[in-house]
């Protein structure tokens, strides 16, 4: 779970951040003001200041913030000036929107705000439909409106080019206040709430935000999206009465409380329609005391009534937002605050402390108990004595000494003012009545201040301090002058905050912990200080802080809507011993590779002391006799088999192993099979060192692995097997696993030659390359490669022969590869114990509901008798109903309901629906004459949690890797690392090296269109994918300049769409989409790779149609863009190109002598300097992979000197032992 | 050495090398040569020995056979003590090959049990492995296992099959996270200066602070005198770990096949 934020607002008004990963927390520093309220997204927090004004942070991330803005310059011909600006009168405007209708002139352009600059100047865009065209950019056409080409032709008479300009946020990371539109909005802000980013995912980073007013009005803004994260304009909402609090959770609930104390809630809240429509009425929990408070969830609703009680409501969802009933729940708490997973914070009605609720899943929303976060905050002065003093002098000397501070505040103030708003300084002596070691400071402000000398100065204030007399008259006074003052002063219902109000009549007598609405409320009484006691308002609030972390902070708001934690999150903040776990923490964030664990003295003298011990009792005694003489260990277990001959089925079999010790030592076993045929005991076996591979292949109704030998993967047809549960099943995968690299005497952690690849479950699997791999002309044939398993759950991996690697969960989480090994399935023996850390992934399983048009009812769930299930798979061959269908194995678990999925390829109408004439044929998003059937796509959440050798990289999530692939001896250090984000941005990772592969931070590079694929070749070539299908070229790219300065557009194969790119050496090879539609009948026929699941997978269908692979020609040092792509192969889903200029693929319909198989790791033969696209392929495992990489392996293979050509021949001193390794192997290679 | 699963197998395939040499009070027919092997130290006397007993049989009548029994220096060596632990707590400071004399008669009662078949070896491995479990798990998990797991362990061990007993035994190491160990730490500690056998109590992994215990911490609450730290060694398997050694993780992965952690505290050497 990446690393998010818990926020809260303290008693002072400043802002805190709490990471889910931190143990304190974090002061922000940088507020422009105290702020009353915060509500938090994932990637902004929004707050309400002290001033009433709307402020919106905006977290820094290595994506830049960055909005295209376009306008198209058009252009008549005529005979005299040729193409001019001159236009016919009835022609378009000379610079337009694309439409041609509106005027746009490029300096009609404004910034929206001044959070915004421009990244550079107006630019012409040469690309036109993936082509590039001619210098200028111009396309031409007949007349307008009309198509467009990018050719001129004696019948052009018009021309049009774009012209583009980035505008960038800039004030990330810091408090940017909204502008306020000066006619709309009269009142101040009294409440804000953000949510609803689950409602649709376009546009990107969509977020709804509602704001109640001190009047009671209820305001949305409109248009905030990730390019835009201010919003465009406010939106007053009809409301049924006056609201004093509002709630959106992170789906479509969104509650608010009413001044009586009435709950309403927003109905018809859907994906075109954010806002909603309508409000309905909930009764609060008690009808004598309303409530005060509601905080929503994606389903669930926590209130608190006006008498500090916490209720919780049942049967809170999408379709009943309403829900049914309040429970009471445990606790007295001034406010709630839900988060994602519906997870709950609360603040104390009597320590005001955060608290967090503890077991909250989502089968028990209303979870088990109230814990207080007990994290410090940072600046807390620690418990002993000693330090304290010297601690608080610096946390002082940072705040006040300066004169700079003195005037920022001044300024403030000053602005505050001017903006009309209430605005006071923080005057501790109104906010918290009790303290008293405000009134010295207040009282003799001036003639302190300017010779701070921290220590002193404190030291001086302590012993001021009377502890024993609090200041009755303050005391008792206050709650009365807060009324008496706050009622003249705004003239109205300032009750409505029935929260506040309630506060400070109930308060009175006790300890008064104020909100920051309190000091607001008395700026009357004390504008006249104002100007006399700035100067002094620094110290003293800076001394409450002091004063105030003595016992433990007051909370007054916490916001825990961007928090991602779970029930079963690991958090630190409950942890009294926060000093010596932060030490250990620091020191694990520190290297990714060594724990301080591993590297304690402890365990090295244990390691040392029992080498010692081997050579002192051991050593000089080997020629004795061993006590227990080695024998055959057998384990047996009843299975089923796929039985080999038709009919095919399930058997029962006896299925035992055999460990015995080889003559040289080594550990080597035999897997045998009994079964019964016609009545008579049969048996099959394989031995271990002949199994190449072995494959998990759970699903929901069997437990079965697959075992392969290299004859098995010649023929497609692996020994199935399957256990009679999970846990046999891993039980026996694993000690198999274990005695097949005991057997080929492999252990540890892959090395950094490995080759990697994924299956379409998402298993990784790695194999150790053998020097003969890449033999020329003999080298071992690929079915003979030892694949064993590690942990973890990817969707591609890449990595280079400097042993970094990085992988892309199905989510599109980026991880980086920790040096461990084994992991999930693989515990004790079979897995290191350190660098093995929980992973998770979520992917959606899709359905589709069919339906057939009839001339009476319309479009109707009842199909003809010759159609396809009326909800099914995605070939309409499967029956898939909601109800029936199950996460495609035991270690998923659903995450979220089915929703309409709007996201399909060919776009939908507005209820997701798209139309054909008839199943199956390509589906459109509009309705036309002759579609008479329909289909819409289901979507449904579904998560798994392993454990595997792999770290996270947060935050941005990524759709491509590739690293810089290098020779064995590569005296490089940092590596060149680029990416693609999931929105298409191109990443470049910066201090990416062998000891901290993970790098430091993200460089972005612009483009003017999203891409797709990325590869970087050996020498820095780097060349990209764009998403509509043409090809990039990086140039300059260098150690100096690693973003390089500019891409050169690469037109791709005729008529093609490139969707990958592979760059080795100095080769570079694409391969394309191949036009083919996933639906198409044609396709159905070779789905039939075992591993193959009947789910897709959204964004990666593409990968899914194999395409041809093309190979790019005349690429030489001088022209490294080349000059055209010849056709290699067809049928390939996936290229990867090594270090040596290997050629290897994943290719779909490979025939084995048994059966066909797709995604089929492939390797190119005869790969040379002269012939650098290969002969022909050998054939290697397959039947359901994804991915492969080889870009680590940078091993020379053993050349033949016959064969080499003269200036390619190595030198002559390799041995001739190589020959007789790869010895001819005809059989091995076919085609 | 980079990973602690190598400690499990160094302290699987530790061998001590022993002679064996027959008393000389027992009555031969011609002279019995010395006999040499390579005992492996978490295993048992009974379970090593067949070619030991083959070999005096040689040189011996069948009528003067009794129940054979090892003596170190004059102690008699206990059976049902681990092999390791013998020889650390007898032997560690002598100079190899440990030499056992071989006797065929005047079983000394008092001091040993009577071992007629390897299945009593078999019974006391395995109810040492159910005490162990009583301590970490209440039971659970060697309750959860079946006849033939159980068997796997024995077998495991009496065949010196490392990957068999550990297919078995980890799940006997697991534990729940959030609780950062085992309920009890079964340990024993064996001590020259005591007339116990050994110390067993009941000792917690991590205390009631939150704070995993050390091995320190255990021999300071057994009252064991080694923080004089000069006059005593503390020896598992032959080897001297830190004080501060974390009591759970020496528990996973020095423990001996019974899944007690044996701790010897013997005097140092004085030279």
């Amino acid at each position: 779970m990446p690393v998010s934020l818990l926020w809260a607002v303290d008693v002072h008004g400043r802002v805190y951040s709490l990471s889910s990963a931190g143990q304190q927390w974090e002061l922000g520093r940088d507020a422009p003001m105290e702020f009353k309220r915060v509500t938090a997204a994932q990637q902004c927090c929004w707050s309400l200041g002290c001033d009433s004004s709307i402020y919106l942070n905006v977290f820094a991330s290595d994506l830049p913030v960055r909005y295209k803005v376009e306008t198209y310059e058009n252009q008549r011909w005529n005979p005299v000036d040729g193409f001019s600006e001159r236009l016919l009168p009835s022609d378009r405007w000379q610079w337009s929107d694309v439409t041609g209708l509106q005027h746009q002139p490029l300096h009609s352009f404004q910034l929206p705000s001044s959070s915004w600059e421009w990244e550079g100047d107006w630019y012409v865009d040469e690309n036109f439909e993936g082509e590039p065209t001619e210098k200028e950019g111009w396309t031409y056409s007949i007349d307008f409106p009309s198509t467009y080409t990018k050719d001129k032709k004696w019948n052009s008479c018009v021309r049009r080019r774009r012209w583009i300009r980035y505008r960038r946020y800039k004030a990330m990371d810091t408090w940017a206040k909204i502008p306020s539109q000066p006619m709309s909005l009269p009142d101040p802000f009294s409440d804000i709430s953000c949510g609803g980013w689950e409602i649709s995912e376009e546009p990107g980073g969509r977020l709804s935000l509602w704001v109640v007013s001190l009047q009671g009005k209820v305001w949305f803004r409109e248009g905030i999206c990730h390019h835009n994260p201010e919003g465009s304009s406010w939106e007053e909402v009809p409301l049924p009465g006056e609201v004093v609090q509002i709630s959106c959770g992170p789906g479509d609930l969104v509650w608010a409380v009413l001044w009586e104390g009435k709950l309403i809630v927003r109905e018809g809240i859907t994906r075109d329609c954010p806002r909603g429509l309508s409000w309905a009425v909930v009764e609060c929990p008690s009808p004598e005391v309303g409530a005060i408070h509601v905080s929503v969830g994606n389903g669930v609703v926590w209130a608190v009534t006006k008498d500090n009680k916490v209720w919780f409501r049942r049967g809170v969802n999408s379709h009943n937002p309403c829900g049914s009933g309040w429970i009471s729940m445990v606790g007295e708490m001034i406010m709630i605050s839900v988060g994602l997973h519906d997870q709950v914070w609360a603040i104390g009605c009597e320590d005001r402390a955060v608290y967090f609720r503890q077991g909250v899943t989502s089968s028990e929303l209303s979870g088990k108990t109230w814990r207080a976060i007990s994290a410090p905050r940072d600046g807390e002065r620690p418990h002993s004595s000693a330090s304290s003093q010297q601690s608080a002098g610096r946390f002082f000397s940072g705040e006040v000494q300066a004169q700079s501070v003195v005037s920022d505040a001044d300024s403030d103030v000053e602005k505050g003012s001017a903006d009309g708003a209430i605005f006071t300084t923080p005057e501790p002596s109104l906010g918290s009545p009790t303290e008293p070691p405000s009134n010295p400071a207040v009282d003799a402000p001036k003639a302190r201040i300017p010779k701070v000398t921290s220590d002193s100065f404190i030291s001086e204030l302590v012993s001021d301090r009377d502890q024993g007399k609090p200041s009755k008259d303050v005391l008792s006074v206050t709650p009365a002058v807060l009324e008496e003052e706050v009622i003249p002063a705004d003239g109205e219902e300032i009750l409505l905050c029935a929260g506040e109000a309630l506060l400070s009549t109930e308060s009175r007598g006790g300890p008064q912990w104020s909100n920051v609405d309190l000091e607001e409320a008395q700026t009357g009484a004390v504008l006249d200080l104002a100007e006399t006691c700035s100067l002094s308002s620094v110290t003293t609030f800076t001394l409450t802080v002091e004063d105030g972390a003595e016992e433990h902070p007051m909370w007054a708001w916490v916001s825990g809507e961007g928090c991602s934690v779970d029930s079963s999150s690991q958090l630190n903040w409950f942890s009294s011993s926060a000093n010596t776990t932060s030490v250990t923490q620091s020191v694990q964030s520190m290297s990714l590779s060594i724990s301080p664990a591993q590297t304690a003295a402890w365990r090295r003298q244990i390691f040392e002391q029992l080498s010692e011990r081997s050579r002192r009792e051991m050593d000089d005694f080997k020629h004795y006799e061993q006590a227990i003489e080695q024998s055959v260990w057998v384990k047996k277990g009843a299975m089923q088999w796929w039985r080999d001959w038709k009919p095919h089925k399930w058997i029962d079999v006896q299925f035992a192993f055999e460990q015995f010790s080889g003559p040289d030592g080594n550990k080597d076993g035999i897997l045998f099979i009994y079964y019964n045929y016609n009545e008579e005991k049969k048996y099959l076996h394989a031995f271990i060192n002949e199994v190449t591979i072995l494959v998990p292949v759970l699903n929901d109704s069997k437990h079965t692995f697959a075992i392969y030998t290299d004859e098995r993967t010649k023929q497609r047809w692996p020994i199935r097997v399957a256990a009679a549960t999970e846990l046999e099943m891993y039980d026996w995968l694993a000690l198999l696993s274990v005695s097949c690299c005991e057997s080929r005497g492999i252990q540890g952690p892959p090395s950094k030659q490995a080759i990697w690849s994924i299956t379409c479950k998402g298993d990784i699997f790695v194999s150790e390359p053998s020097p003969a791999l890449e033999a020329v002309p003999y080298p071992t044939p690929c079915d003979q490669m030892f694949w064993r398993q590690v942990g973890g759950h990817l969707r591609m991996v890449e990595c280079n022969s400097a042993g970094i690697v990085w992988g892309i969960g199905y989510d599109h989480t980026a991880w980086v590869y920790t040096g461990g090994y084994g992991g999930g399935f693989f515990q004790g023996l079979a897995s290191s114990t350190d660098n093995i850390y929980t992973q998770t992934d979520v992917k959606s399983v899709y359905i589709y509901e069919n339906q057939r048009w009839n001339p009476v009812s319309g479009y109707t769930s009842r199909g003809l008798p010759t159609d396809r299930y009326m909800w099914s798979n995605a070939s309409g061959l499967r029956e898939c109903t909601k109800t029936g269908t199950r996460p495609p194995s035991p270690h998923w678990t659903w995450i979220s309901d089915w929703a309409v999925d709007y996201s399909v390829s060919g776009s939908t109408d507005r209820e997701g629906w798209q139309y054909a004439a008839d199943f199956p044929a390509s589906f459109h998003g509009y309705k036309t004459m002759k579609d008479f059937v329909r289909r819409r796509r289901w979507a449904r959440k579904c998560k798994l949690t392993t454990t595997g050798p792999w770290q996270e990289i947060p935050p941005i999530p990524l759709i491509d890797v590739t690293v810089l692939p290098c020779g064995a001896q590569s005296s490089v250090d940092t590596f060149p690392l680029w990416a693609i984000s999931s929105k298409g941005d191109v990443l470049c990772r910066l201090g990416v090296s062998a000891q901290t592969p993970a790098g430091s931070s993200w460089l972005h590079v612009g483009t003017d269109q999203p891409f797709k694929s990325i590869s970087i070749g050996a020498a820095g070539q780097v060349w990209a994918i764009a998403r509509d299908g043409s090809a990039f070229h990086r140039g300059s790219v260098s150690p100096q300049n690693p973003a390089g300065d500019c891409w050169y557009h690469i037109p791709s194969p005729a008529k093609q769409k490139l969707k990958q790119v592979s760059v080795g050496r100095t080769s570079i090879c694409a391969v394309d989409e191949n036009g083919t539609n996933i639906s198409s009948p044609s396709r159905r026929v070779v789905h039939r790779g075992f591993l193959n699941v009947p789910v897709c997978f959204g964004v990666f269908l593409a990968f899914l149609c194999p395409g041809n692979l093309w190979y790019r020609q005349g690429v030489t040092p001088s022209y490294p863009q080349g000059s055209s792509w010849d056709h290699v192969s067809n049928n390939v889903r996936k290229v990867s190109m090594g270090p040596l200029d290997q050629i290897w693929i994943i290719a779909d319909k490979v025939q084995g002598s048994q059966s066909l198989s797709c995604g089929t790791v492939c390797h190119r033969l005869g790969v040379q300097p002269i012939e650098p696209k290969g002969q022909q392929w050998d054939y290697g495992i397959g039947g359901g992979w994804d991915h492969i990489t080889v870009r680590g392996n940078a091993m020379e293979p053993p050349r033949i000197g016959l064969l080499s050509q003269k200036d390619t021949a190595p030198p002559t001193s390799s041995s001739p032992l190589p020959v007789g390794i790869a010895e001819p192997n005809g059989t091995a290679v076919y085609s | 050495m980079a990973d602690d699963k190598d400690v499990l197998r160094d302290v699987w395939f530790g061998r001590i090398p022993t002679c064996f040499t027959l008393n000389p009070d027992e009555v031969t027919e011609r002279e019995a040569e010395p006999y040499y092997l390579l005992l492996p130290r978490v295993s048992y006397l009974p379970l090593v020995t067949d070619k030991v007993k083959k070999h005096f049989l040689k040189v011996m009548r069948t009528e003067d056979v009794e129940e054979m029994w090892f003596e170190h220096e004059g102690t008699p060596l206990k059976w049902h003590y681990p092999i390791g632990v013998l020889f650390d707590f007898h032997a560690s400071n002598t100079v190899l090959p440990w030499s056992i004399t071989v006797h065929f008669k005047n079983f000394p009662d008092v001091d040993l049990l009577h071992c007629p078949t390897n299945s009593m070896v078999e019974a006391h491995f395995m109810s040492s492995i159910k005490e162990a479990d009583a301590l970490k798990h209440k039971s659970q998990v060697v309750n959860d296992m079946q006849k033939k797991d159980h068997k796997q362990l024995w077998m495991g061990l009496q065949n010196d099959k490392f990957d068999q007993f550990w297919a078995m035994n980890r799940k006997l190491m697991e534990y729940p996270t959030e609780e950062g160990g085992f309920r009890y730490i079964p340990f024993r500690i064996y001590q020259t200066t005591n007339d116990r056998p050994f110390i067993q109590r009941l000792f917690r992994p991590v205390s009631t602070e939150g704070n995993p215990h050390t091995l320190f911490d255990l021999l300071k609450e057994m009252c064991v005198c080694a923080s004089e730290e000069n006059r005593f060694q503390v020896v598992i398997h032959g080897i001297e770990p830190l004080l501060e050694t974390p009591l759970q993780w020496l528990s996973e992965h020095l423990s001996h096949p019974d899944n007690f952690l044996h701790i010897c505290i013997i005097p140092a050497p004085t030279d």
